[in-house]
């Protein structure tokens, strides 16, 4: 099979890798990339551990075809804190003890982002229905809501 | 809304009891954390399992010469390159039971016992290749019937399993092989007797499905064969001790050759308690002297490692008109899966132990079926006997018009009552989880068209067991905690608050790490609620050691007798009789001065905790059901729990939160659905339908704090009481809802929307 020659933005740096034609985003990133932040918790998109951002959209990597992001904007968990900063929401998921395993906060982080992105001023039913496509066996989402919309308010410039 | 119920102790904690940020935080939510599948080494072989598609089948041949040509195979492995491992070798407790039934279910040897059993496995230089070649591995099976349900499994003409087992626990000892593999039964008082006081008697039969665990990490390790026969294991486990112990029993090594590292764990509830990938692993890495990483996809996860149990109650309980329950007995069916080992000691201990019931029997089976062999979750055996238990408490109420926690009070067990099992109850806390409970706002809240409420009280008995610490004190004054407890909720926020509130130091100060099986001695898993409660104890002993060395060490400095320095508040002072000019020592003094006078100081604990005790817990939740579709929505959800302590409160509240959900999914979604060879048709998260954020409501919390005598703190344990009546409570408020009564898990909206047809049916 030949292989792909892909050049991507990826957290902000220009990134070259090669991919065979089936191989998909998260294999690049979790391998070549050694960004492992995007975990594989099913490799089906039915749990969006592997949650990332693709041109502003947050895409199940273990869906999107490596050879699809030549050109584009990648981003993950890996990027989101500003150098030694955390990201609002990295802060607040600790700060109420959002996680518990850890395994999938990288991509509810994500996805949560780009929530707010759109909807800066989200309902709880809102933040529920908008991470209903990541899974979470230890919390119960509680906490993950409640950090979502602590973080929404700090955004906003209301913080709790 | 959370709350905290304290009994008054322990208002001068500095650090116990106090929410902190947990210190594995920041790498978990920036994506540096290492899980089993981000470790990489370097040469590393990728290894991939090729798993039977029959549910029961003989293994006549298995030809792997076309795989071993393709290239970039590095090595085919069968169970010819595994030790076997005779019925008759004993067991090597407390670790392992059966090395016989591990071993097979690790690689078949004789027959295939589920869809999904490991059958043959490779090692290759890519994944690509790896899966190429398990295609190219030929199998020659001879397909043999199958039984897949608890109850015709233990039926005179099911296909047999294994045509060894006879069943254990009866009278006269049976001349016929069987699935059943054991019988236990308790009892106390006279059953006859005592369903003849009953004014009122209610008799039903419950059914549960096997649900999986549902972590989100798959199973995953890599493991690296040195030539001179040391092995190094990097594994996702709640128990690196036992991974090694059982990785070098399977494999006849001496467990010296083998240190197992733990990743941080994504997720285990009881299913990261026992091999899988590992001795595969390390056999592939033996065969290749090339390290092999082994990760099982989400398929393979769910068709081949271990759901709890399914079930099947016949329950029968008498109550006298004043709500005094009279007499209560059980026949239960657990299914085991395709080897021995379900939880029937826990089902006979569980099912009525919250309540003083004078007459009792319970006759429990432990049944092996063609589905894998299950694995423990969340208080194994306990949830599906509350389910049975508490459903037939909530119709008793109803039919004597008693509220339903009202009778759970008449029957409640108190302080000095004695278990089914002869277990004396210590200081408990079950009347004080009721009455917080009846007094909760939920309790009273008015319900809304197509709504209904259910309570379900659940127990659970802690486990103690073996646990090592080492506390090390850094020349900077900070103390390095290392536990052989893999952290899987945040319990390195207890052990770190446990410190720093002996110590008197700031919490910052303490680093808690989970270190490898070469560097501790033995710890037991990370289950039973335990951590917290045994290892916590032990991190209290170590820590305590090291403040003796520190009084020691000031003595020393200042020529005093080390009896007239005291450790207040994380400095050593000498007693004002030990004479003039002498002025506390902080921590960070000492510790500057230990390495010149004397010697590095650290303490350490080796223990075998007892005395966890029992734990309650009882749940209120509020159902809408949709009349049209039958689905069903929790729209209020409390939990109240006795905890004893809670160390970390935010931690112990998300256990609580996650118990509850858990219990929700298995009340109404989760289940195994099989075709009728017995192959497993929903092996991915979008066909096994765990809760997501939207179908579920804040869960409330009341946390009872009743401290534990046992422990220094009070520590009682928590994770797995939340589990106990959660599917219980759910089915009970389905049940309000829709007017009928539901008896068989889960209430998925087909069985949800033909209750409600009946039942309208019924009234028009």
């Amino acid at each position: 099979m030949k292989k792909h020659a892909i050049t991507a933005t990826v957290n902000g740096d220009e990134t070259d890798f090669i991919c065979y034609p089936d191989q998909t985003l998260l294999e690049v990133l979790r391998g070549d990339l050694e960004l492992s932040g995007a975990k594989n918790g099913c490799g089906t998109g039915d749990c969006g551990a592997c949650t990332v951002i693709f041109n502003g959209r947050p895409v199940n990597a273990c869906l999107v075809l490596a050879a699809e992001v030549n050109g584009a904007e990648i981003e993950t968990v890996e990027g989101m804190a500003n150098g030694a900063e955390l990201h609002p929401l990295q802060q607040k998921f600790l700060d109420h003890a959002a996680l518990q395993c850890g395994v999938c906060t990288p991509g509810i982080l994500n996805m949560a982002k780009a929530l707010l992105e759109k909807n800066p001023d989200p309902t709880e039913t809102e933040i529920r229905f908008g991470l209903a496509g990541n899974l979470c066996r230890c919390t119960g989402y509680d906490k993950i809501v409640r950090a979502v919309l602590d973080a929404a308010a700090e955004m906003r410039g209301n913080p709790s | 809304m959370n709350e905290i119920k304290r009994d008054g102790s322990g208002t001068n904690y500095k650090w116990v009891g106090k929410n902190t940020r947990r210190p594995d935080g920041v790498d978990k939510v920036t994506g540096r954390a290492r899980y089993g599948d981000d470790m990489v080494v370097p040469r590393m072989l990728h290894g991939r399992i090729l798993r039977s598609p029959h549910a029961h089948a003989k293994i006549l041949s298995i030809n792997t010469s076309k795989a071993e040509a393709l290239k970039g195979v590095k090595a085919v492995l069968t169970s010819a390159a595994i030790p076997d491992h005779p019925l008759t070798e004993p067991p090597y407790p407390p670790i392992i039971n059966d090395l016989h039934d591990i071993s097979r279910n690790v690689m078949a040897r004789e027959k295939v016992l589920y869809d999904g059993h490991a059958v043959a496995a490779v090692a290759a230089t890519s994944e690509r290749i790896a899966r190429q070649a398990l295609k190219l591995i030929d199998v020659e099976y001879e397909v043999l019937e199958h039984v897949l349900d608890p109850l015709e499994g233990a039926g005179p003409d099911a296909p047999i399993l294994h045509d060894y087992q006879y069943t254990v626990g009866v009278d006269p000892t049976p001349d016929k092989p069987s699935n059943v593999f054991r019988v236990i039964s308790g009892s106390r008082g006279d059953i006859d007797a005592g369903f003849a006081e009953a004014d009122e008697i209610v008799e039903r039969v419950f059914t549960s499905q096997p649900v999986h665990q549902g972590y989100i990490e798959p199973l995953a390790c890599v493991a690296t064969a040195s030539e001179d026969g040391a092995v190094e294991l990097w594994t996702t486990t709640q128990g690196h001790f036992v991974i090694r112990a059982l990785c070098a029993k399977l494999l006849n090594m001496e467990m010296s050759m083998l240190r197992v590292t733990p990743s941080e764990i994504g997720g285990g509830f009881g299913g990261k308690n026992t091999v899988y990938g590992e001795p595969v692993a390390i056999r592939l890495s033996q065969m290749t002297g090339r390290p092999v990483r082994m990760v099982m996809s989400r398929s393979e996860v769910f068709r081949a490692s271990g759901p709890t149990v399914g079930s099947h109650t016949r329950i029968r309980m008498g109550a006298k008109k004043d709500g005094t329950i009279v007499a209560a007995e059980a026949a239960v069916h657990y299914q085991a899966g395709a080897f021995k080992g379900a939880p029937i000691g826990r089902a006979v201990e569980t099912f009525f132990s919250s309540y003083t019931i004078p007459n009792i029997q319970v006759d429990s089976y432990d049944v092996c079926v063609n589905r894998p062999r299950v694995a423990a979750y969340r208080a194994p055996g306990a949830p599906m006997a509350c389910f049975a238990a508490e459903g037939v408490i909530n119709e008793l109420a109803e039919r004597l018009d008693m509220d339903p926690i009202d009778i759970r009070l008449k029957n409640a067990v108190r302080d000095g009552d004695q278990s089914l099992m002869g277990t004396t109850y210590g200081r408990i806390g079950l009347v004080d989880v009721l009455e917080a409970l009846k007094s909760h706002p939920h309790n009273a809240a008015p319900l809304g068209p197509n709504q209904g409420r259910g309570i379900a009280l659940g127990y659970w008995m802690h486990g103690g067991g073996l646990s090592s610490v080492t506390a090390i004190l850094q020349d900077d004054g900070s103390l390095s905690v290392a536990t052989g407890n893999p952290d899987i909720g945040g319990s390195r926020s207890s052990m770190r608050a446990m410190a720093a509130e002996e110590l008197g130091i700031d919490i910052e100060l303490i680093k808690p790490i989970v270190a490898d099986t070469g560097s501790l001695a033995y710890s037991h898993l990370t289950a039973g609620s335990r951590t917290t409660f045994a290892t916590g104890m032990a991190v209290v002993n170590a820590t305590r050691e090291v403040i003796e060395k520190l009084r020691a060490l000031a003595a020393k400095k200042w020529e005093i007798d080390a009896e007239n320095v005291s450790w207040e508040a994380g400095q050593a002072v000498p007693a004002p009789s030990a004479g003039d000019g002498l002025k506390p020592l902080s921590l960070k003094e000492l510790a500057g001065m230990a390495t010149k006078m004397g010697g590095p100081i650290a303490g350490h604990s080796e223990i075998n905790a007892g005395g966890a005790g029992a734990a309650f817990s009882a749940q209120l939740v509020d159902v809408e059901v949709d009349p049209q579709t039958g689905f069903v929505s929790p729209t209020r959800y409390t939990v109240v729990q006795d905890v004893g302590r809670a160390i970390s409160p935010d931690y112990v509240e998300g256990q609580m939160q996650g118990g509850a959900v858990q219990g929700i999914g298995w009340a109404l979604n989760e289940e195994y659905i099989y075709d009728e060879n017995g192959r497993l048709l929903n092996t991915g998260f979008l066909d096994y339908r765990m809760p997501v954020a939207s179908d579920v409501p804040m869960i409330d919390t009341v946390i009872i704090e009743v401290p534990n005598p046992n422990h220094p703190y009070g520590v009682r344990g928590v994770g797995e009481p939340c589990l106990v009546p959660a599917p219980a409570a759910v089915a009970n408020a389905v049940e309000n809802a829709v007017g009928t009564t539901m008896s068989d898990l889960p209430l998925s909206p087909p069985k949800v929307l033909k209750a409600v047809e009946s039942v309208s049916g019924a009234g028009g």
